[in-house]
């Protein structure tokens, strides 16, 4: 049944909680407002009253289960393994069967305090129409799926010319080496081209050849975490047939989030479906993170960039560079080592330390759209954290963590720049081999 | 409901945003960290700011005669937190200020909300610390920590909280607020009123303001695991180092089920056939160190016990890793985790060890026993599932006769969780008829109307 079917399937994790409190000493969230039912410890205890009949899935539950980023500290503190944030998803899904979803927008827009901010998402409306995307409207020119956009506060620039749409489908590897599948993930594909364009850079360097279906979409997770598993489902299942068809050895994400689609999430929500569901977990067993693509499987460490020209900062001869844990990638996909690995690899760089790097930066995708206030306040102590290392370039394996510091950067009056590792190395490797610059534009 | 009249009143105190009436906030207030205890929704939750917003709060629930609850983070094991009686839940949370670090007179005045970890580091940098560590010290309060009188790691050589209490400032049942004690170490003056509320666990009146005493950090320590194969060469080590004149500042003990559900759930490395692991640290002026460290080798060796010597940081955390991995390992085997805090005296620890093995047989329960060895205070921590009302019934059984095992053994009720709710009815073994009514005489002549923590320790 899984956790989606129901609170049932998440019975035994609620059971284990034995309301130490441990978590309280890590979330994120409670640290900032003191309230327990912020807590996992509060959260779990809710669904635990829900499943016993003690109060029903009110709108008052529905607004508490929203205040969790899924960032996993509390399960990483947890003494008894109690998997919070599965019990939070698997709840809220609860509420979202019994009370319908909230009229989308509504649900968005709600938080939306700032006028700029306001101006600025509808700004992503307009642009999303003229790139020929229609929006999620009443009934005429519904796309097959939502994108994770739409729940998403964006600050950045969209692109004028999407990724998917500014790479052929197919990028080097002269036909030999391993087959990548590359899932370019919303934020990646509308925003953060730059991204995608390194990984497609860095792997073409790598000697394998880089498949991107054009016929991939979200992946999910927006419409995940708020609770609607049937869209969810249905959108895992057509992205298994995507990359089912693709022939790829490899499947690569350059964004956690999406990773846990891949690797956790499609699996999960598939759990009850006799014939998609040992595809998802095949899927999900070839799926690797970027970095984790170049050092575990690639041998990218042994084999750094060519010693070509190297990152410096006049003066200090070393380009200091910080790391920011996402949240998806250290805790539910435990790769901590492997980024630090990549970036150490790139000539030039200084790796430094901030404290707790691994302190969620508040951004959650919607969460920080919901709840921009509690999501700014998380993020002034990784502001904090980031300023007190000294260092000129914050690296972060996730182009949502990516966005979010950056804003929260901003409104702290810094100059930081905010960067993939994986964009770091695509610049050695540029420098080193001549890669060239970005590739044109080869397909629609 | 509380009338409209109590929340308005409180509303008016306290403004709006201080007063949670939501049911489903009130569901968040209705438990603490205690096992096998039922929900039980207070009727509003208040999180003042300042010593005034606690009086008025005290006063509305004089005039309405609602009891109230004070609760800082519901970490504590008794059921101390939990508003059985409804009422007013007072959330410490808000009041979270370091009022000041005196380092000339060593000591730091605090709000109650202030979380014992946050504490430690910002005297750190004085090089002080706080020294009483419960498991919970990232979590518990220092409020909550005083009213349970809060005990640790490193009691047989720091002491518990108790020790360190210097002055409270105290809200009282009838809103006129006390201040008793201060910075001086020495204070005779009158009764030791600090030493009455110290433990009072929230039943005597509202912690607001308190004064500790720190000390100097040791300038070093000296940590080592020592596996025994019975469990008379583990008692024969405890009682041999204390008697080389040594006080360890941990001296820690898990039994034959931690160390085996410890490596079953860590892979730390520890033998599955050992009776005992004790693990020791001593603590202070590195030469003294170097001299109570090899003594407690040479102990060690001699009743026949493993050494291992951590010799660097990362030796030392690999050393704690498997202390610290008891209660999580243990708790991960069945749903429902027990954990009591019967205390014995030092010498009847071994005694008290081969009885909690007879009770797990008897009862037929999983009991994997972790603990402070060195104070005779262990954690007997019972393995169950709550759904399983049979095996329950048999928890409590097997409770019912580990206290009166520790009585016994000339032992107490508890070392360091308290009474509360949930051991309220071994009181009268430990205490007798006079001890009760000593009890219910200082309640009756600081709370006679029952608003505070009503239920809890004594009615
Ligand atoms: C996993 C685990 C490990 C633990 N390990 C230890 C340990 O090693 N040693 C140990 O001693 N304890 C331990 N405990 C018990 C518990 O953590 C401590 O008792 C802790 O100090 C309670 O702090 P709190 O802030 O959570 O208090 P709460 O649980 O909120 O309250 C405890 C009591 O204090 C009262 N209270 C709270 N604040 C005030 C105030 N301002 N004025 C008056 N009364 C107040 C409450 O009414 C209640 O009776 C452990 C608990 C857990 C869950
Ligand atoms: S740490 Fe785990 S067991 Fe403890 S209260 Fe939180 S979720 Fe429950
Ligand atoms: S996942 Fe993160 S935000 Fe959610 S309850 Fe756990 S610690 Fe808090």
């Amino acid at each position: 049944m899984g956790i989606y079917g129901g609170l049932d399937g998440v019975r035994e994790e609620i059971i284990k909680c034995m309301k130490c409190g441990n978590c309280l000493a890590v979330c994120p969230i409670y640290k900032e407002n003191k309230r327990e039912a912020a807590s996992a410890r509060g959260k779990v205890q809710m669904a635990d009253a829900i499943l016993k009949g003690e109060i029903g899935c009110t709108a008052g539950i529905a607004d508490r289960l929203a205040l969790c980023l899924t960032c996993r500290a509390c399960v990483a503190a947890c003494p008894s393994g109690v998997e919070a944030d599965q019990v939070v998803l698997s709840a809220r899904a609860e509420v979202v069967r019994q009370r319908g979803l909230p009229r989308a927008k509504g649900a968005i827009f709600a938080g939306l305090k700032r006028r700029k901010l306001f101006h600025a998402a509808l700004r992503v409306g307009a642009r999303l129409q003229r790139l020929g995307l229609a929006r999620i409207d009443r009934d005429k020119a519904r796309p097959r799926f939502p994108i994770g956009l739409d729940t998403r506060r964006v600050i950045a620039p969209l692109a004028a010319v999407s990724l998917r749409q500014q790479l052929p489908s197919l990028v080097g590897g002269n036909g030999a080496g391993l087959r990548v599948g590359f899932f370019t993930g919303c934020l990646i594909n509308y925003l953060y081209t730059d991204i995608g364009q390194a990984v497609v850079q860095v792997l073409d360097h790598y000697g394998a050849r880089v498949i991107i279906p054009p016929d991939q979409h979200c992946c999910g997770t927006p419409v995940m975490v708020h609770g609607d598993a049937a869209t969810a489902r249905d959108m895992a299942r057509s992205q298994v047939n995507v990359f089912s068809a693709a022939n790829v050895d490899v499947i690569v994400v350059a964004c956690p989030t999406c990773g846990c689609a891949f690797k956790h999430n499609y699996p999960a929500l598939l759990e009850g479906d006799r014939v998609y569901r040992e595809r998802a977990q095949g899927l999900a067993a070839i799926t690797y993170d970027i970095t984790e693509l170049l050092v575990d499987k690639l041998g990218m460490g042994s084999n750094p960039p060519g010693s070509g020209k190297s990152h410096t900062v006049p003066g200090t001869g070393k380009l200091r560079v910080t790391y920011h844990d996402p949240c998806h990638l250290v805790r539910s996909q435990r790769l901590k080592v492997q980024p630090r690995e990549m970036l150490r690899a790139v000539p030039g760089v200084s790796l430094v330390e901030m404290k707790a790097p691994d302190r969620c930066c508040g951004g959650a995708g919607s969460f920080s759209l919901t709840h921009y206030d509690i999501s700014m306040r998380i993020g002034a102590r990784k502001a904090a954290d980031i300023g007190a290392t000294g260092a000129a370039v914050v690296a972060t394996s996730c182009p949502g963590c990516r966005m979010h510091i950056t804003d929260v950067l901003s409104r702290h009056g810094m100059a930081q720049r905010v960067v993939h590792p994986v964009q770091l190395l695509a610049e050695a490797c540029r420098a080193g081999s001549g890669v060239g610059g970005e590739r044109g534009t080869a397909h629609g | 409901m509380p009338s409209r009249e109590v929340l308005d009143a409180l509303k008016g105190a306290l403004g709006c945003d201080q007063v949670l009436t939501d049911r489903e906030d009130l569901l968040c207030y209705a438990y603490d960290a205690t096992a096998d205890m039922p929900r039980h929704l207070p009727e509003v939750v208040v999180t003042p700011r300042s010593t005034e917003e606690v009086v008025q709060v005290v006063q509305v629930a004089n005039r309405f005669k609602v009891p109230i609850y004070t609760r800082g983070s519901g970490t504590n094991l008794s059921g101390g937190t939990v508003p059985t009686r409804g009422g007013i839940v007072l959330s410490t949370l808000l009041m979270d200020k370091i009022l000041e670090i005196d380092h000339q007179n060593l000591t730091a005045t605090v709000q109650p909300g202030v979380i014992i970890q946050d504490l430690n580091d910002a005297v750190a940098c004085y090089g002080l610390i706080y020294p009483p560590d419960p498991g919970t010290v990232t979590t518990a309060t220092m409020g909550g920590s005083v009213a349970e009188c809060s005990g640790g790691l490193r009691g047989l050589k720091y002491g518990v909280t108790k020790h360190y209490v210097m002055g409270l400032e105290v809200v009282l049942a009838d809103g006129q607020v006390l201040r008793a004690g201060g910075k001086t170490v020495k204070n005779v003056t009158a009764y030791d009123l600090v030493k009455l509320f110290t433990g009072s666990e929230g039943t005597l009146g509202i912690f607001t303001e308190i004064t500790v005493k720190l000390v100097p950090a040791p300038e070093a320590r000296r940590s080592m695991l020592a596996v025994f194969k019975d469990l008379s060469s583990a008692a024969r080590t405890i009682n041999g180092i204390i008697a080389a004149k040594v006080i360890p500042a941990t001296l820690e003990i898990m039994d034959n089920m931690t160390i085996r559900t410890v490596e079953n759930y860590a892979r730390v490395g520890l033998p599955m056939d050992a009776a005992a692991v004790l693990l020791i640290e001593v603590d202070g002026i590195a030469e003294v160190v170097a001299r109570e460290a090899e003594a407690v080798a040479r102990v060690c060796r001699e009743n026949g016990g493993e050494l291992t010597e951590a010799r660097s940081d990362a030796d030392r955390d690999r050393l704690w890793a498997a202390r610290r991995a008891a209660l999580p390992a243990l708790a991960q085997l069945r749903p429902t985790t027990v954990l009591e805090d019967a205390t014995v005296p030092r010498s009847r620890v071994p005694d008290m060890l081969l009885a909690l093995q007879e009770i797990a047989a008897k009862y037929n329960l999983r009991i994997g026993t972790f603990g402070h060895a060195g104070d005779g205070n262990l954690h007997p921590t019972i393995l169950a599932d709550e759904r399983d009302r049979e095996e329950m019934q048999r928890v409590h059984q097997a409770v019912d006769e580990i206290f009166r095992v520790a009585l016994e053994l000339g032992g107490t009720l508890s070392g360091e969780h308290g009474i509360g709710e949930a051991k309220k009815k071994y009181l009268e073994w430990e205490l007798g008829p006079a001890g009760m009514d000593v009890l219910r005489r200082i309640k009756q002549a600081l709370d006679p109307d029952r608003l505070l923590n009503p239920g809890k320790v004594v009615d």
